[in-house]
């Protein structure tokens, strides 16, 4: 049997408004396997970004049910930082400023939170951080990104097609073994895509997992991936290949909801 | 004094006292008399008129109300302060007796041996002698001059008493009455006519002198087209066993000429901080401060620059730092003169915990001053429920053809920034004090970059359990 990379049962997450609660995902099941590419496709409000919010920890959702694990660990009872230092990264549909802080800074001192969390006793090689500089400058140079990003401060007046560059700039140099991206192609134009689509490709190994919310089909014909789920009002619908995705963008939701009796 | 301030103060007091009875070979009585003044005047073999204007600031402090706005100002007593101590040339076995915390707080900022005595106050002086001789010779070839207040009294006569209290009269003040009585250190500054430094001066350069000390007064003169950049200050923890510091600053920023001052203070929690700096800048001219404020029980802080000259530009930019138990009252005073002045404010506060800073500004535009342009700008950060933060900006605007703008914002860090950085690997702790280092960058570039990385090493520490 393949090793899971992820693995959620019946998963049910509430949001807190408030005094309000709301549940948004209603039992979600989903395997991953490890080097795997999956997709997740689904009308606005079926509750993706929910999931990938929820995944990484984000306190404004509370998991009522069921159980997550990465790698066989459970991942729910971890805190944020520490899922990220398990491999775990979160590619932002909407990637937030932050004023006064450099990309190359904010990463860095990323970088080396990861590193010690797994080697807390190594000797610190005072060569790392030359290393550390040329992957990054790699990295945007691959993403068609001028290299003194790396000193601007982080996502401050970048565009939004360059935000998402950043992101996958990120990926590649914290290069983490499980991913999620929220809509990381919303708003690229063709390009810019092909760009992302093959940033991602070159992080392809086999232990590189990676789990793409997208409404697009036209990035996943440059990923290829393996399998492709519909979420709809917070359950998973069905899993398919690719061809669900280029099915669903001739056609709609529509009959895929019906035909699930969920719409 | 109320019993509690009292309690408070006493606390602090043995925290941070020192045992060795040799730290000071001259100690003068407790509070504030004229037997005092004159003691003090005596011990510095002054000439008559200084101990003339000692005394009359005496009586000016003794007339002038406690300031009824700003800080809180009813823990302290003026009867239970040193106001002289002349130190011993060396102090440097009163090492052992620095409390662990300040001591331990040296380490992780990894500040040197030296520089930790000379900055908790025990050591003879920062060990660099030999670069301040080598500094001091090529000054002098430049005829510029860099001295303790005292020598430049000594030295340089005529030109110390056509400056002295030229800028802040005691008149203009209780605490500057106050320091003018009993003023002791600071430096003394000359820059001649063309003369432009391209490295800064800095304090731990000057020999043989009481740096920082409690009431310390400090002239800065700048000649037609000098240019300097004096440091004063430090961002490791400033550790004084006594309880209320009292600078004057004057600084005279002469035709087409160019000053900025940077200070950081990160005085010990005990102390009452409480500062007159003022500045005047002549025709084209250019004063800058560059002010931080990180410790003190107690900070009322307000750089001013008069813009007397057409053309003069005059820019401050200043962080402040109140944690529990702390209240920073800071802010700028900018007077334009003169036409076509600008000046431009930038403050950047703090507060964490039961911290509590404000923002106390005057920009003024006097009647002739056309063609004046000002901004200000107030950022303060709150990092707690608890925490405090004002703004108190007062426009006196006597002309109409002037661009004016101001903008000021309060905020919280946001969780979706905290859970940005966490999500990439950092803790929280860390999260929060890259936040913090990213608000303050626009001052923290401004500083020469051993202090950037030491103030950003302070944030760091200053975050250690401000999150659960």
């Amino acid at each position: 049997m393949q090793e899971l990379a992820l693995d959620i049962r019946d998963l049910r997450v509430s949001i807190n408004d408030g005094d309000s609660s709301k549940e948004i995902l209603k039992g979600i099941n989903l395997e991953v396997p490890k080097g795997q590419v999956h997709v997740i496709m689904g009308p606005n409000g079926s509750g993706k970004s929910t999931l990938a919010h929820t995944l990484m920890g984000h306190p404004k959702y509370s998991v009522t049910g069921g159980s997550v694990s990465l790698y066989g660990e459970d991942l729910l009872s971890l805190k944020v930082y520490e899922r990220a230092r398990k491999g775990l990264f979160l590619a932002y549909q909407y990637p937030v400023e932050v004023p006064g802080v450099s990309l190359a800074h904010f990463l860095w001192n990323a970088n080396q939170s990861i590193a010690q969390s797994k080697q807390p006793t190594g000797k610190k090689d005072p060569k790392a951080v030359l290393a550390f500089r040329k992957r990054l400058n790699a990295a945007l140079e691959n993403l068609k990104m001028a290299t003194d990003f790396s000193t601007r401060h982080l996502n401050v007046g970048a565009s939004g097609g360059e935000k998402k560059r950043i992101e996958i700039a990120q990926m590649q140099v914290l290069d983490p073994r499980m991913v999620l991206m929220d809509e990381i192609d919303s708003g690229l134009d063709i390009d810019s895509t092909k760009v992302v689509a093959q940033a991602i490709n070159a992080m392809k190994k086999p232990d590189f997992t990676a789990l793409i919310i997208t409404h697009y089909p036209r990035i996943l014909e440059y990923l290829q991936p393996d399998r492709v789920h519909v979420m709809a009002a917070g359950k998973v619908l069905c899993s398919r290949g690719m061809e669900l995705a280029r099915e669903l963008e001739q056609k709609g939701y529509d009959w895929i909801l019906s035909e699930y009796n969920a719409s | 004094m109320n019993e509690e301030a009292r309690g408070a103060l006493d606390i602090d007091q043995s925290k941070y006292d020192f045992r060795d009875p040799e730290v000071s070979v001259y100690r003068s009585a407790k509070g504030l008399t004229r037997e005092t003044i004159l003691d003090i005047s005596a011990h510095k073999k002054e000439p008559e008129w200084m101990r003339d204007a000692r005394l009359h600031a005496y009586e000016v402090f003794l007339t002038k109300p406690m300031p009824k706005w700003g800080g809180d100002l009813e823990g302290m007593d003026f009867d239970a302060y040193t106001y002289y101590i002349k130190p011993t040339d060396k102090r440097e076995d009163a090492w052992g007796d620095v409390p662990e915390d300040i001591r331990k707080t040296f380490d992780r900022l990894g500040v040197p041996e030296a520089e930790r005595k000379f900055l908790a106050g025990v050591g003879a002086q920062y060990e660099s002698e030999m670069v301040y001789h080598s500094i001091q010779e090529d000054l002098a070839k430049k005829g510029v001059i860099f001295l303790d207040t005292e020598s430049g009294l000594r030295e340089h006569p005529d030109l110390f008493r056509k400056y002295f209290a030229s800028l802040v009269p005691p008149e203009d003040n209780k605490f500057a009455a106050l320091n003018t009585a009993c003023w002791s250190g600071g430096s003394f500054i000359y820059v001649p006519k063309g003369v432009k430094l391209d490295v800064p001066l800095q304090a731990y350069f000057r020999i043989n002198s009481e740096n920082m000390g409690q009431f310390e007064r400090t002239i800065i003169i700048a000649d037609e087209g000098a240019e300097l950049h004096y440091i004063e200050g430090c961002t490791a923890p400033q550790y004084s066993t006594r309880s209320l510091h009292t600078g004057v600053i004057e600084i005279l920023v002469h035709k087409g000429a160019k000053v900025r001052y940077t200070t950081i203070q990160n005085w010990s929690h005990n102390i009452y901080n409480l500062v007159t700096q003022r500045a005047i800048a002549y025709e084209n001219a250019t004063m800058e401060w560059v002010d931080g404020n990180m410790g003190s029980k107690l900070t009322m802080k307000y750089p001013s620059i008069y813009l007397a000259g057409e053309g003069a530009r005059g820019n401050v930019l200043s962080i402040a730092f109140a944690t529990s138990g702390q209240h920073q009252d800071a802010g700028t005073k900018i007077i334009h003169k003169a036409p076509n002045t600008t000046s431009t404010i930038l403050s950047k506060s703090i507060s964490r915990g039961t911290g509590r800073t404000s923002y106390r500004g005057l920009l003024k535009v006097a009647k002739g001053a056309t063609g004046v342009k000002a901004s200000v700008k107030c950022d303060a950060l709150m990092l707690s429920p608890e925490s405090r933060s004002d703004t108190y900006p007062t426009m006196e605007i006597g002309e109409d053809a002037v661009s004016i703008a101001h903008e000021a914002t309060v905020g919280k860090i946001s969780d979706d920034q905290i859970f940005y950085l966490m999500s990439r690997g950092l803790s929280e702790q860390d999260a929060t004090a890259m936040i913090v280092q990213g608000f303050i960058e626009p001052f923290a570039k401004q500083m020469p970059m051993e202090y950037a990385i030491e103030l950003n090493r302070l944030i760091q520490l200053e975050m250690e359990g401000a999150v659960g």
